[in-house]
């Protein structure tokens, strides 16, 4: 009998003991119909052939692990950032399930949503009923401040017309005629999440600007764009502007809202961008954007208000962070102040003292389009090569930037770039064409496992590791933060591989 | 835990409060959901409902935050995805398949990706011009791509999403057309989201699925022997499948197909030669159980093996259904495990001993867990299911004591309203309330991924259970919640 009370063998263990190694022996043996070892074994040896790499780079229709998720999850992440705000999700109620768990996943944290609830009636009928409903229950339950409505795919294939649906429910008195309801159609089967933020941003700034007057002032407008890193990323934001004295609204800040404490009380609502500054922020001198393909619709808006915009790729490494100072310095018309100056020199001391271990080393990148951007450019400022550039919804003008990118720098020319290929052909791409290291997020694990090749978590969604998301990775010390995760799995890396005593410990160095 | 303790407040005052804050239209369908545990009349013989005045399997309330997932939850996630040599292709946008990829921990043995494919996402990515032009061609195609890929995969699920019951595609046509091409087991499954109210009709379309394109479709090749039996609506979720397995398989039982946690194909098929089917999550896979019996002769019995008193009583009642050499091995597997019991009771009751829980989970755990938590000297003082009907609610009554509060289909908002209330010194719910539970200094366990633990299932499960129930709230970090210079005096 393996267990025992004084040490408690879970399921890390115990499915390892000879009772359970000889159940499940049995089990296939007897009653799986198991495919023999000998054929598994060939079959995975196939999966890694240049052979099977063509006949998977081939396919059309069928898409395995795809690295990106759809629209009304990235419109429910903007939504999350605005003071107060209920993200009211009209269509099916799973799909605001699934949103809500996938973002508590990722950061430990509450996350609020809810569904108009549409079953087999309103696909025949509409989801108007529901929507009417709906919106008094929340507005009287949860007491939002406002309320951002997205779509399932089942209201956008049936057609539902969230305006028209909006206007209905004020007139039906589910919510006072004033009170702020933005939306967005999000249908789940355009784009992606980012496409969904995107929508979701212009939704909730068309809200508020319509029928305003602008009168601009100096104040900045920064929209972060879908970050699971945001938490640490905003703050160190926000610290960089207090550093340079810029006045600036965040558009969209979820730094409080998945960063709430454990002090007795549960805050369904925290933080976030004021209404007031929002609705303000129509008068900004311009709007920058932290990622271009989070924001293409909305910056485009905020260029036919009359403000200047700048789109930016998920501002990392030194020259990331470089052009973000460097844009706000010209937007905002502040000098970069002595102290970012220093955080830059300490940044790149930093990668000085630890050049020879990065230099050369391969890399496949993988995530949404600016984050792959910036980590391929960072990665070629400490001398490494990226090697395979993947985004599943990347799309051809994002190759083209990333092509740009690569040629500017000789560590860039072994690179190749793959716009809406998905995690199986990464497998395919990387049994063929290995690389040092892969960056990408909790998914990437299969992939370590199968190739062996270690997986650096640095972008959404993380789910089997905490926290890192607190952290920033933005900026200078953000830098910092991004070149040590990187450098410890260089260095933890050799020791594994010196560690072994009296075999391969002779590198088995105490200084590195 | 900052907040004082309030006064108890009876459960049917709590109820009155919550509903006032709801628009009067909601607050009257909400009133049907929420009820108290009533007494047992005395002088009844039979197991009476206590519960049974709870209005359940109907639609959620529009805007209330429901915790409720769809159909496409219901049988993608919970009874086919689970098979772990079919491969299951969520059909439609991106989504679906996203969010539940790899998150319902059913374990299994196998090489991922060769001849196991449980904890991967294949999806058609449905855009734009599939929903204008429909998906069937683009199916038909996904479904060579797989046999090309994927030459070992025993067979291939199509897993609906809303779209496709919405734009009439012709799953059923493909799947047929398919099979003979490929000479494969396909099943088209009709789980788009917004069917039915909750993951429950999913469960139920998948076993009408299961029946209609595995079983009817040709007999297994298993040869039948006395002692053969089924695990149904067993996940496996860390395990729990086989912590179970090799308690029956000690009694002297064949169990010659899990359903459908680590399951093959082979395993789907051949069920239906066994003598006796064992269920244990009724709610998600009853309808299997009563087709296999009307059809096969199969007869079934619903089992619990969570905690030692209902492990003990369950391998009784199993055991019954078979010869006396059955039920002999039944009695000493159970005193073989009582020394484990013995010290897992030693070591953690006197830790657990009176703390109050309160439940909030799916198909089986919101009864069949209540006595293991009784086990280790705890209590229950509510419970409730997200999407049971009215004869979960009936076999209920079997495990609670008067006076619990009972929710169907709780709100968000009544959720945290009774917690807040009642403080129990434990919550056992999902991911989605975890957080919200937890920031207010109260103890949480998932109750439906074991919070990434388990297995629960079985003695060797159960002494898991103990050792995270005890952590979870014997935990130092509840304590640290007020700072020193806030606390009141």
């Amino acid at each position: 009998m393996p267990q025992s009370v004084d040490k408690v063998l879970d399921h890390n263990k115990l499915f390892h003991e000879p009772e359970y190694k000889q159940m499940l022996e049995n089990k296939r043996a007897k009653y799986e119909n198991a495919t023999p070892a000998p054929q598994v074994t060939e079959i995975l040896d196939w999966t890694k052939s240049w052979e099977y790499r063509e006949k998977n780079l081939a396919r059309e229709a069928l898409v395995i692990n795809p690295a990106k998720a759809c629209q009304p999850l990235g419109a429910v992440f903007a939504a999350a950032g605005y003071e107060g705000t209920m993200s009211f999700v009209h269509g099916s109620q799973g799909c605001v399930a699934y949103y809500r768990s996938h973002l508590s996943r990722h950061f430990k944290e509450p996350s609020s949503a809810v569904s108009s609830s549409m079953t087999e009636d309103a696909a025949v009928f509409g989801g108007l009923t529901n929507m009417v409903e709906g919106l008094a229950n929340t507005y009287a339950l949860y007491q939002p401040r406002m309320i951002a409505v997205s779509t399932t795919c089942m209201a956008e294939v049936i057609g539902d017309d969230l305006n028209s649906f909006i206007i209905q429910s004020r007139d039906k008195e589910s919510i006072p005629q004033d009170f702020p309801v933005p939306f967005a159609h999000t249908p789940a089967f355009v784009g992606s999440h980012v496409d969904g933020y995107d929508n979701m941003q212009k939704g909730i700034l068309t809200y508020f600007w319509k029928d305003a007057e602008r009168q601009e002032t100096d104040s900045i407008n920064i929209i972060p764009g879908f970050d699971g890193y945001a938490v640490g990323n905003i703050r160190e934001l926000n610290r960089i502007l207090a550093a340079m004295g810029v006045d600036c609204t965040i558009l969209s800040d979820v730094s409080d809202v998945y960063d709430t404490p454990s002090d007795g009380e549960f805050r369904m609502y925290a933080g976030g961008t004021t209404l007031e500054d929002t609705r303000a922020a129509l008068n900004a001198r311009a709007t920058i954007s932290m990622q271009e393909y989070c924001t293409r619709k909305t910056l485009e808006f905020c260029a036919d208000k009359g403000q200047k915009t700048a789109a930016l790729h998920y501002p990392m490494g030194v020259a990331g962070t470089d052009e973000l100072l460097m844009t706000l310095s010209e937007l905002s018309g502040k000098p970069i102040p002595d102290s970012l100056t220093l955080e830059r020199g300490r940044l790149v001391d930093a990668m000085a003292d630890s050049q020879a271990y990065l230099h050369g080393k391969t890399y496949a990148i993988y995530g949404d389009p600016d984050f792959v951007y910036a980590m391929a450019r960072f990665v070629m400022e400490t001398g490494g090569e990226p090697r395979h550039c993947l985004a599943t919804n990347g799309t051809k003008e994002w190759a083209a930037q990333m092509q740009a990118l690569l040629a500017s720098s000789p560590f860039g020319q072994g690179c190749q770039v793959w716009a809406g290929k998905d995690l199986w052909h990464l497998r395919s791409i990387l049994a063929t064409e290995p690389t040092d290291m892969l960056i990408g997020n909790s998914y990437g694990k299969y992939l370590q496992r199968d190739l062996g090749i270690p997986l650096i978590r640095l972008t959404f969604p993380i789910f089997d590791r905490h926290h890192h998301h607190r952290f920033p990775t933005w900026g200078y010390q953000g830098g910092l933060n991004v070149l040590v995760k990187i450098l410890d799995t260089v260095l933890d890396k050799i020791d594994t591989d010196t560690g072994t005593l009296g075999e391969t410990d002779i590198s088995f160095d105490l200084t590195r | 835990m900052a907040k004082d303790i309030p006064d108890p407040i009876a459960p049917e005052k709590l109820i009155e409060e919550v509903l006032s804050a709801y628009p009067a239209k909601a607050a009257k369908k909400r009133a049907k959901h929420l009820g108290v545990a009533a007494p047992v009349s005395e002088g009844e013989t039979e197991i009476v409902s206590k519960c049974d005045t709870v209005k359940s399997n109907i639609k959620s309330v529009p805007g209330v935050m429901t915790i409720r997932g769809c159909a496409y939850a219901g049988s993608k996630g919970v009874v086919w995805g689970p098979i772990k040599d079919m491969v299951h292709i969520s059909h439609g946008p991106v989504g679906c398949g996203h969010y539940s990829w790899s998150q319902r921990r059913n374990y299994y043995t196998g090489t991922t990706g060769v001849d196991s494919f449980v904890t991967f996402q294949f999806t058609t990515d449905f855009q734009e011009k599939d929903i204008v032009f429909g998906g069937d061609k683009k199916l038909e195609k996904t479904i060579d791509e797989i046999n090309t890929l994927f030459p070992l995969a025993k067979g291939i699920s199509v897993q609906s999403e809303c779209p496709i019951g919405l734009i009439g595609d012709d799953i059923e046509a493909v799947a047929k057309k398919k099979k003979k091409d490929i000479n494969k087991t396909i099943v088209p499954v009709r789980c788009e989201g917004f069917r039915g109210v909750s993951q429950s009709l999913g469960h139920h379309i998948a076993n009408d699925c299961i029946r209609d394109w595995v079983l009817e479709a040709g007999e297994g090749v298993h040869e039948p022997g006395p002692y053969d039996v089924n695990i149904i609506g067993d996940y496996n979720i860390g395990g729990d499948a086989w912590s179970s397995r090799i308690l029956l398989e000690e009694i002297g039982l064949n169990v010659i197909a899990s359903w459908s946690g680590d399951a093959t194909l082979a395993e789907i098929e051949n069920a239906p030669k066994a003598r006796l089917n064992l269920i244990h999550c009724y709610r998600s896979m009853n309808y299997i159980c009563r087709h296999m019996e009307e059809k096969h002769g199969v007869a079934w019995m619903e089992y619990n093996f969570f905690g030692p008193s209902q492990i003990a009583a369950s391998l009784r009642a199993i055991a019954a259904k078979f010869d006396k050499s059955i039920q002999d091995k039944a009695e000493a597997v159970i005193a073989k495990y009582q020394p484990l019991v013995d010290a897992v009771l030693a070591k953690y009751k006197p830790r657990l001993e009176g703390k109050s829980v309160m439940l909030y989970v799916g198909g089986l755990r919101p009864r069949h867990v209540v006595t293991a938590y009784h086990d280790l000297g705890m209590e229950i003082v509510g419970t409730g299911y997200e999407f049971a009907h009215g004869d979960d609610y009936k076999r209920t009554g079997e495990y609670i004591k008067e006076g619990t509060l009972i929710y169907d289909d709780v709100t968000g908002y009544e959720l945290e309203k009774f917690i807040e209330q009642i403080r129990p010194d434990l919550v056992g719910s999902g991911i989605k309330e975890k957080y919200p539970v937890q920031k207010m200094g109260i103890p949480f366990r998932q109750m439906h991924s074991w919070d990434y633990s388990g297995p629960y299932h079985g003695y060797d499960g159960f002494a898991i259970f103990a050792r995270d129930m005890d952590l979870a709230i014997n935990n130092p970090v509840w304590g640290l919640f007020d700072a020193p210079w806030k606390k009141s005096a």
